[in-house]
């Protein structure tokens, strides 16, 4: 048997007298040059397997029950000293945090040289020779052996690890969520290096991903892993020609994309359930449009619905179909819901213009901490928003978008240039005046768990902002409270209950809660669903176009997705180093950029096939 | 680099300043000279002109920062505040109220200090390191738990005990070493290895505990999960990853005690009598001397800022990622 | 005929209970705590160490409170006089040892000895004078045999003492802890019941303990008398109060420092955190000792050149225990400052904060709501790990001569006065073997509560374990 096999791999964590089941009855197998996918959203038990497999499991975790086998030998029987062995060197992993997963002060070659010593018995000048090879392999320049990890990028950071992990010449890599800290120019040549690197040296690759067009671009065969499950098992034509578990449809149905523009997405109800719940039939039961009675009391088997295409349900049973057998493919068979459009009124009216707004930040040298130079964030960049329009602001991590923000709503002191919310110039203001600007102009960020104050209810947290803001009187403002609840499609007694009580998903819901207390005209919506699952995603893309429609509001959206800019938005504005470089209509700048960053971006956005 | 050296040392500056302000309100307007000297006459001999002519003597008889008497530059510069205070800028002590030379008594007294304190730094910092390591290393074991406990029984005994039982076991009880006594030259090591153990002994608790801490930090980053997935053993993931990187917070976070090895240490030298600088403060506290109690103070904040500019420097050393500037 | 008096320290004790029962009413709500408040204390208490430490706290702050109501004795009247009340302040601490305040031997004697430590000259039985130990005026004087009745007393009062201290056990045990035989703690709102099943063990030896002193200490010197012929044990309890005061206080003053410089620190950056780092870089520069002797030694002439103030000895040591706390907090609130900085640091920069700002809200709101609550279980720890060392340091202090007043009784002026004692033969041991296992027992016990508050409170280090 070439290649890595995994069979019925469980994993069991002890906390806290509770015992978790993370990673259940899992099997799959990578031959000797393919790449398979796990695909999963975030908790699924991805992360966990992959760790499993080169035995590198948290304190507290082990191994349940199960074989793992690297060309026919049996990873889970050798002794520690002969699995160090495999590890790094026949089996080697890369990891997702690129910032942290280099030793800060060794360089490059000192780490590199570590696993040659270990693995290839290099030393001295031939191990220095291997490394530069490596490193020229991965596409970085020899003379970064001599560098620290604090002197590269991230992407250089991730080829450096890839170096080191080719090393030990290894049959299988796993690369666990590899570009999902990276920008999305990076991430494309970082993929593009590791399929390269597959291909040239026959190496199987385990890619984890949570990224469906990611896993598209990459894969040969693709396992999708639900709660702990692998549910789906299939080449990948076979799989995005047709998925046949209703899980991986409805993650194709929550993508946001150009064309779906003005249509209310897909969305996934409910939760994942928890790694210590006793399911008796099918985990994916209470979420699933499919359901039928046998779903809750016997757990499906793995069917083989197409040659070779298995999936974990009922229904891919040959003989087996359900009496009303109308739910699959909702797209052809109902129209989809559409979003009403925004009220024509006021449309014309301009909430947001800025004009040749710049942050500057001085850089101080010398004796006299004497400012040399300055950092330019923001370089003179306009723009405008009127009422019940969305902008998109898109643009890579560094590129000064978020500085902008904070910018327009004057968090931070802009070196020059205007800022007019509803025709008023806000840079002069202070005291009552911006106190009373400020109640039209509101932000969510990204982060759902930094984004609320864990000390605070969710009522306190709604409250703060109508306090400091809105002439109203406490028993209207809790009044105020339930109406934002209802809204955001939150429960009534979340009011009395503390943020950590809730997803994140349901964190986001609380967030836009929030800036919406005080009746903003401008939201600007700071990558609101980066952080989220895709089939939260859709849920919170849903509620913002909904609430646009029915207050016009005007929203500024800061991401790096261009699907979700092309699902969403009218205008787009792509910004880099500080300026913007090119601004149109969604459409057109979509499908026909004109600058050349533009291009590249587009270029560079995984889902378009090899 | 060197701009960074000059900016620390006008730094300095303001730090020993107001180190100075804060000891003169004390010692000069909360506490008057005529306090002083009602001190060290005693009740029985207090009578104005006794007063008087005990300040004349040890130059207490000059008004806090204004002379109006004086002429010209010394209306400001004959004063309490410049003769008591700012000449410690230029490391003039001046005399202890005894009469004595500070600055000779320093100088002296700096060795035997130095003789007690340099070995416990050291001896310390190996032992203690050694001893986390090795928790460490067993994690998750029960050697680690009686570790940690022995640690949180050793820190919850009170110092002195350690230097009292010291002394009685090893002194009296097995006659090892003489119980206390210094002597100059090469005989010293008689009267140091005591002092030095029962030191080391008394912090195991709470160091070992501390540095066991920081290692687990470290151990849980992510670049250690890399260097297993190399495939390298835990010896070598402990020693060269983990140990490489926590001896930075470990480090620099010593050197700024290097400097005050200088001063020794109160407790260890009055008991063991060591005549380092140490039991001189000590001493000068009890005879409530308070030229010498305002020098150490002003030397003890001096040796710490060296101390810090020390930490700073050695950050460059032991971190790549960091350059001063 | 007594008059109750109230001390300085006293007044802040009372202020400092005051304040923690406001906190922990201001935390209820609707009648009751939040679970996110209750929660990590409820883990604390559920935990065998959490809930025996906390035992034995709690039984130390009971001996330092009792010792904390204070009365002064009225003298026998004068016909045609005002009532005059004696110079002598007593604690109900006192009024309940009594026995052990008032059998003063005339020097030191070895723990259940009969006999002095010194030899004296006395009349021998035919007349004519030996030398010899001399029988102690208390200690065991019951016994008319001492070689033959002694070992039969003691065995039968410390067994009908401990039987006495089995007996109360068992009523607590049956009277509170019902519910809580079952192993397994209730789901719900039975947490205290699972406290008690592991106070038991702890409970049990503290009761047997009891009754042994209880039994004892009246006719012998369980653990020996001092130079001037004091019974330990009396001294080792009336130490416990100024340990806990110094622990206690001093955190109360270096709090407000703390918090408020350390936070604003960090919030404020920019010119507010230049002054407030150039501060605690000053005051750390200063060796620590040396900065505590100057002001005490300051303090010190202050109180002998005011002593018209005070009218009874208690009442100026009493304030100069407080003047040393003071000390010690002003002087100690730069390690606590500097970690509330950094924490403050990484807080403000958190977008909770920056959506908060973006209403508008003021700074005063900020640093309360969103800064204050997120950094009160760092303050927690630290409050209950200083403790410890401020218990330890007490003792040092009182070596160096800088500590509490020689004549107010503390664990440092105990070990202070018998260290020399050391070179005696036979040895005096007994008196610093007394203060260090009093501080030791309580400074243990201090040192794994806050380790398990730690745990409770600080998400990281629960993953450290």
């Amino acid at each position: 048997m070439k290649g890595l096999s995994v069979e019925n791999l469980s994993v069991e964590i002890a906390a806290g007298g509770r015992l978790l089941k993370p990673v259940d009855d899992v099997s799959f197998s990578i031959g000797a040059d393919e790449c398979v996918a796990l695909l999963g959203e975030s908790g699924c038990g991805k992360s966990i397997t992959a760790l499993a497999l080169m035995r590198l499991l948290p304190e507290g975790a082990r191994v349940a029950a199960g074989r793992v086998s690297l060309q026919g030998e049996a990873l889970f029987d050798l002794p520690e000293a002969a699995m160090g062995e495999v590890r790094g060197g026949r089996l080697a992993m890369i990891f997702q945090e690129p910032q942290t997963s280099l030793n800060p002060v060794m360089t490059v070659a000192e780490q590199i040289n570590e696993a040659l010593a270990a693995h290839r018995k290099l030393r001295g000048d031939a191990a220095l020779a291997e490394a530069g090879r490596l490193l020229e392999a991965v596409g970085l320049e020899r003379d970064r052996l001599t560098a620290y990890p604090f002197q590269l990028s991230g992407g250089q950071r991730q080829r450096a690890l890839i170096a080191m992990m080719l090393a030990g010449e290894p049959e299988v890599l796993i690369a666990d969520e590899p570009t999902t800290a990276l920008d999305v120019t990076v991430q494309a040549q970082i993929l593009a290096l590791l399929r390269d690197l597959q291909r040239q040296r026959g190496m199987g690759l385990l890619l984890i991903t949570h990224d469906l067009d990611v896993a598209k671009d990459m894969a040969d065969r693709v396992a999708v892993m639900y709660a702990g499950q692998i549910v789906e098992w299939a080449s990948r034509d076979s799989l995005y020609a047709q998925p046949r578990h209703p899980y991986t449809e409805k993650l194709f149905a929550v993508l946001p994309r150009l064309e779906r523009r003005g249509e209310r997405l897909d969305s996934l109800p409910g939760r994942v359930p928890p790694p210590d719940a006793r399911v008796a039939g099918c985990r994916f039961a209470e979420r699933c449009p499919a359901v039928f009675a046998r779903c809750r009391e016997e757990a499906p088997a793995f069917h083989e619905a197409a040659p070779g295409h298995f999936a974990r349900c009922h229904l891919a049973e040959p003989q087996t179909s359900r009496p009303d057998a109308a739910w699959r493919n909702p797209g052809s068979a109902r129209e989809p819901s559409r979003i009403p459009p925004a009220p024509a009124s006021g449309l014309q009216s301009e909430v947001l213009s800025v004009r040749d707004l710049a942050v500057h930040f001085p850089v101080r040298k010398g004796l006299l901490r004497r400012t040399v130079d300055h950092f330019k964030a923001v370089d003179g960049v306009s723009l405008a928003i009127k009422a019940g329009e969305t902008l998109a602001l898109v643009g890579e991590s560094g590129c000064g978008k978020s500085t902008l923000a904070r910018a327009i709503l004057r968090l931070l002191e802009p070196t020059r240039g205007e800022v007019r919310v509803a025709g008023e110039a806000i840079g002069g203001l202070s005291g009552e005046a911006l106190r009373r600007k400020r109640a039209e102009m509101q932000i969510v960020f990204q982060d759902p768990f930094s984004s609320l104050n864990p000390r605070m209810r969710i009522g306190e947290i709604l409250e703060e902002g109508m306090a400091a803001l809105l002439p109203l009187a406490a028993p209207a403002r809790r009044a105020r409270i339930t109406q934002l609840l209802d809204q955001v499609g939150l429960p009534l007694d979340a009011a009395g209950r503390y943020p950590h009580e809730f997803s994140g998903g349901q964190r986001q819901r609380v967030a836009i809660a929030r800036a919406l207390a005080v009746q903003p005209k401008l939201l600007i919506l700071d990558e609101p669903t980066s952080a989220l699952d895709v089939s939260v995603q859709a849920q919170i893309l849903n509620l913002l176009a909904e609430l646009q429609a029915e207050y016009g509001l005007a929203y500024l959206f800061i991401t790096h997705n261009l699907p979700v800019v092309g699902y969403l938005a009218q205008r787009v504005a792509v910004m880099r180093a500080g300026r913007i470089v090119e601004e149109g209509a969604a459409e057109t700048l979509l499908t026909a950029p004109r600058h050349e960053y533009t291009r590249l971006l587009l270029d560079s956005a995984p889902g378009r096939g090899r | 680099m060197l701009d960074y050296l000059i900016r620390r040392v006008l730094y300095a500056i303001p730090i020993l300043l107001g180190v100075n302000l804060l000891t003169f309100a004390l010692f000069f307007m909360v506490n008057t000279p005529d306090d002083m000297a009602r001190i060290h006459l005693g009740a029985k001999h207090v009578t104005a002109e006794a007063i008087t002519r005990w300040k004349s003597e040890h130059g207490y008889d000059r008004p806090l920062f204004f002379n109006e008497q004086a002429a010209g530059v010394a209306k400001a510069a004959d004063t309490l505040f410049v003769e008591k205070s700012l000449k410690l800028f230029a490391l003039d002590f001046g005399a202890a109220d005894d009469g004595r030379d500070i600055a000779r008594e320093i100088k002296t007294r700096m060795w035997p200090s130095l003789a007690i304190a340099l070995p416990t730094f050291l001896i310390g910092l190996l032992a203690y390191i050694s001893f986390a390591l090795l928790l460490v290393f067993f994690r998750g074991t029960r050697l680690d738990t009686a570790g940690v406990v022995l640690c949180v029984a050793l820190m919850s005994i009170s110092g002195l005990f350690y230097v009292i039982g010291g002394q009685y076991l090893m002194g009296k009880l097995w006659h090892w070493f003489p119980i206390s006594g210094y002597q100059p030259g090469l005989d010293a090591w008689k009267f140091l290895l005591m002092p030095v153990l029962v030191s080391v002994v008394a912090s195991i608790g709470d160091s070992a505990r501390f540095y066991r801490a920081l290692f687990f930090e470290e151990i849980a980053k992510d670049y250690v999960r890399t260097a297993r997935a190399k495939g390298l053993s835990e010896l070598r993931v402990l020693f060269r990853h983990v140990l490489g990187n926590a001896m930075i917070p470990i480090l620099t976070g010593v050197v700024v005690v290097i400097p005050r090895l200088f001063m020794g240490s109160l407790i260890i030298e009055s008991f063991f009598g060591i005549p380092g600088l140490g039991s001189y403060t000590i001493d000068a506290i009890q005879a409530q001397d308070f030229a010498i109690v305002r020098s150490m103070v002003f030397l003890g904040s001096l040796l710490y800022i060296l101390g810090l500019v020390l930490t700073d420097l050695s950050y460059t050393l032991v971190d790549p990622r960091v350059r001063l500037e | 005929m007594i008059k109750p008096i109230l001390l300085w320290s006293d007044v802040l004790i009372l202020v400092l209970l005051w304040s923690v029962a406001a906190l922990v009413w201001l935390a209820r709500e609707n009648g009751q705590m939040s679970e996110t408040l209750r929660g990590p204390w409820r883990q604390v208490m559920r935990s065998r160490v959490g809930a025996s430490t906390a035992l034995i706290l709690a039984v130390y702050v009971g001996i330092g409170l009792l010792d904390s109501v204070h009365y002064v004795e009225r003298l026998p009247d004068t016909p045609g006089q005002a009532a005059q009340y004696g110079g002598e302040v007593y604690s109900a601490l006192d009024w309940v040892l009594t026995p052990l305040r008032e059998n003063v031997e005339k020097t030191y004697s070895a723990p259940f000895a009969t006999h002095l430590y010194a030899k004296e000259t006395l009349q021998g039985p035919v007349g004519g004078e030996v030398r010899d130990f001399p029988r102690l005026k208390y200690g065991g004087a019951h016994l008319a045999d001492v070689e033959r009745e002694f070992w039969p007393d003691v065995l039968k009062r410390g067994g009908l003492g401990m039987l006495a201290g089995l007996l109360a056990w068992f009523m607590g045990y049956r009277l509170t802890g019902r519910s809580s035989l079952s192993p397994v703690p209730p789901p719900g709102g039975g947490g205290d019941g699972g406290a008690t099943f592991a106070l038991s063990p702890t409970l049990l030896f503290l009761c047997l303990l009891a009754g042994l002193l209880v039994a004892l200490a009246p006719v012998y010197h369980v653990f020996g008398t001092d130079k001037v012929g004091q019974d330990v044990l009396y001294l080792s309890l009336k130490s416990i109060r100024t340990g806990l005061l110094i622990g206690s206080l001093t955190t109360l003053v270096m709090l407000p420092f703390a918090l408020g410089l350390g936070i604003a620190a960090g919030y404020f950056g920019g010119r507010i955190d230049d002054v407030i780092q150039y501060l605690y870089t000053t005051l750390n520069s200063i060796p620590g000792v040396l900065l505590i002797a100057a002001a005490v030694l300051v303090v010190q002439v202050q109180i002998e050149a005011h002593a018209e103030l005070f009218n009874t000895a208690a009442a100026r040591s009493d304030v100069r225990l407080l003047a040393l706390c003071g000390i010690l907090g002003v002087t100690g609130w730069t390690g606590l400052a500097r970690l509330l900085r950094a924490e403050a640091l990484k807080l403000r920069e958190l977008e909770f904060v920056m959506a908060a700002r973006a209403f508008g809200v003021s700074h005063g709101r900020i640093l309360l709501r969103h800064l204050l609550p997120n950094v009160m279980h760092l303050v927690l720890i630290t409050v209950v790990l200083d403790f410890s060392g401020l218990v330890l340091a007490e003792a040092v202090l009182s070596y160096v001569g800088v500590g509490v007043d020689p004549g107010m009784i503390s664990f440092g002026n105990m070990i202070n006065g018998a260290r020399l004692e050391l070179a005696r033969e036979p040895v005096v041991w007994w008196q610093l073997a007394a203060a260090f296992v009093f501080m030791f027992v309580l400074v243990l016990a201090a040192n794994l509560f806050a380790d398990q508050v730690r745990d409770a409170l600080d998400p990281k280090s629960s993953a450290r374990k």
